[in-house]
């Protein structure tokens, strides 16, 4: 009395199909991602060395290693996030906790999406004009990281909004019961338990900015430049735009070097994912709910 | 564990609420349609009535919980103990702290259970009347014994709070209010997330209440409603219907409808 029918084979045989189709979509999703690091690992690996990672290119950069790069993307990228982390965590507490549901906010809502939505060269060219010409900050990283902040705003808005989101309306109504106000409710309760959402979120989404070239290369970023940074107002060097160029501008690079920079540019971004997982685990164990 | 009420006090001069004409509006949707009740201080009022007709809504009036909704409008007044709370020179702040509320689903803080009882009465005192570490801990022990709740927890103060049962977790809900010494304790279908021993616990603890503190209760359970109240309103579709001393009420009621819905003619 259990024997399955007609139809009920073909039920089945249309879920291995579909099983099967999803799965090779998931394997293809991932396959580029392997592909790339295996290729960079193959034909870069031989590169890796503390000396490529602590000293100067040399020889017109078809030489040397990528110190000024490196660290001048960590400036990039670290003054960029002290920009913005503070104005896009205020920006999403204030649309979140505070904001009525009115026409101002629904257009703020718009701006943040379009906002999102701005190609890197465009962000380039106001930065160049808002902060390198009209602000006066010179072609610098302090120019640049600016550019970079405002691009990153939008992403650090919506991670945070979204941690914050997270948190359950119950806690917010415990709180105001006791005649907490909007201010303590949030400082006391809803930020301490959205701040993991919120690192993790903010630096997910920033470390992607580690590999922006549009955005610096009018602002702050230069060609060739072998020594440290020694102030906001310097240029220096980045480790995108140096990938740039020496795979394109620069004749007679040995052909392990772009794949050398960019293993290590690669590095940084997997080493900041790393260190954003690890921060979201050691919060969430500390979390009391 | 309900003795027969005790001559009930002639009413207070200052009822602890009382609704005029309130009417509410859900955007578009009336929720309450001109509410007017008087509920007698230090006593338990219990408001029945089936699911949808307001008594949430009704509850969360009075200490304007409902006011984040962009969209809600209310017609009307609610006054705590002479005062109009919706009036403008009011502090929200100061409203709520005169009125604490429970939860259908206990909501604890995310915090430690000390912290949790200690929450709001830090919220008010703050800088110069600073309370010592000493006198926090009285108070902590004073509320937690209050809803019997002290012996359970008193070696694991720290620990957090939503490691406790259910039935714990709402006692400690209602223990957090007391620091903040509120005229009113607002208690939504308090029971309906705990079990039969839960209930039974939580309820014993709410008539302990009586006397100090005056009680609104909204129940599901006509049962909670009779044991655990001295006094009994019934609403139907935003309207109030009936309120009279709960004794009465389950005996005979005075409208067809309150009689309808006792006898289980509707849900
Ligand atoms: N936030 C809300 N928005 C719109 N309508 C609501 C909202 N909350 C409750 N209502 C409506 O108001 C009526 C009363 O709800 P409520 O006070 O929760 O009833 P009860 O607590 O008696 O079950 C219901 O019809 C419900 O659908
Ligand atoms: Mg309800």
């Amino acid at each position: 009395m259990f024997e399955a029918t007609d139809l009920n084979r073909r039920d089945a045989r249309t879920q291995r199909l579909v099983r099967a189709l999803f799965l090779l979509m998931t394997v293809l999703l991932a396959a580029p991602v392997l592909l790339i690091l295996g290729v960079l690992l193959v034909k870069g690996g031989t590169m890796l060395s503390w000396d490529f990672l602590f000293t100067e290119p040399t020889n017109g950069m078809t030489a040397g290693g990528v110190l000024p790069a490196l660290v001048g993307t960590v400036w990039l990228v670290a003054i960029a996030l002290l920009a913005s982390v503070p104005v896009g965590v205020a920006a999403a507490v204030y649309l979140s906790e505070y904001a009525p549901d009115n026409v101002l906010t629904r257009v703020i809502n718009l701006a943040i999406i379009n906002l999102a939505g701005v190609p890197s060269i465009v962000h380039a060219l106001f930065g160049l004009g808002a902060f390198v010409i009209f602000f006066g900050f010179g072609t610098s990283i302090l120019a640049a990281s600016l550019t970079l902040a405002i691009m990153t705003l939008p992403v650090v808005i919506v991670a945070t909004r979204e941690a914050l989101q997270a948190v359950p309306h119950a806690f917010r109504e415990a709180c105001w019961n006791m005649g907490a106000t909007r201010w303590q409710t949030i400082w006391r309760v809803v930020l301490p338990n959205a701040v993991s959402g919120i690192l993790t979120g903010v630096i997910l989404e920033v470390s992607r900015t580690a590999g922006e070239t549009a955005p610096i290369m009018f602002t702050g970023a230069a060609f060739f430049l072998p020594f440290l940074p020694a102030s906001v107002f310097d240029q220096t060097m980045a480790m995108s735009l140096h990938l740039f160029v020496i795979a394109t501008q620069v004749p007679d690079v040995p052909e392990a070097l772009p794949y050398g920079v960019a293993l290590v540019l690669i590095g940084m971004v997997l080493a900041m994912n790393a260190l954003s997982i690890g921060l979201r685990t050691w919060l969430r164990q500390k979390k009391k709910w | 564990m309900v003795e027969p009420t005790p001559a009930v006090p002639a009413a207070a001069a200052e009822p602890a609420a009382r609704f005029t004409g309130f009417s509410l509006w859900y955007g578009t949707f009336q929720a309450l349609y001109g509410v007017d009740l008087q509920v007698e201080a230090g006593r338990i009022t219990s408001l029945i009535g089936p699911s949808g007709c307001g008594k949430s809504t009704l509850l969360r009036s009075v200490n304007r919980i409902n006011e984040r909704l962009g969209y809600v409008r209310t017609e009307g007044a609610v006054a705590v103990h002479g005062v109009d709370v919706y009036a403008a020179q009011n502090a929200l702040v100061q409203v709520r702290k005169q009125v604490g509320m429970v939860f259908q689903r206990p909501n604890v803080l995310p915090l430690s259970i000390r912290d949790n009882v200690i929450f709001g009465h830090r919220l008010h005192s703050r800088g110069a009347g600073r309370t010592t570490r000493a006198d926090e801990d009285a108070i902590v022990e004073g509320a937690l014994r209050q809803v019997l709740l002290w012996d359970d927890v008193k070696d694991r103060l720290n620990r957090r709070a939503a490691g406790l049962s259910l039935e714990q977790q709402q006692k400690l809900c209602i223990a957090r209010l007391l620091p903040v010494k509120p005229r009113l304790l607002l208690m939504d279908e308090p029971c309906s997330a705990l079990d039969p021993k839960g209930t039974e616990a939580v309820e014993e603890l709410i008539w302990e209440l009586r006397g100090e503190y005056t009680i609104l209760l909204v129940t599901h359970n006509m049962a909670q409603a009779r044991r655990a109240s001295e006094s009994c309103v019934f609403m139907l579709l935003g309207k109030m219907i009936e309120h009279t001393p709960t004794d009465e009420m389950f005996v005979t009621p005075q409208r067809q409808e309150t009689a309808d819905y006792i006898e289980g003619r509707y849900g």
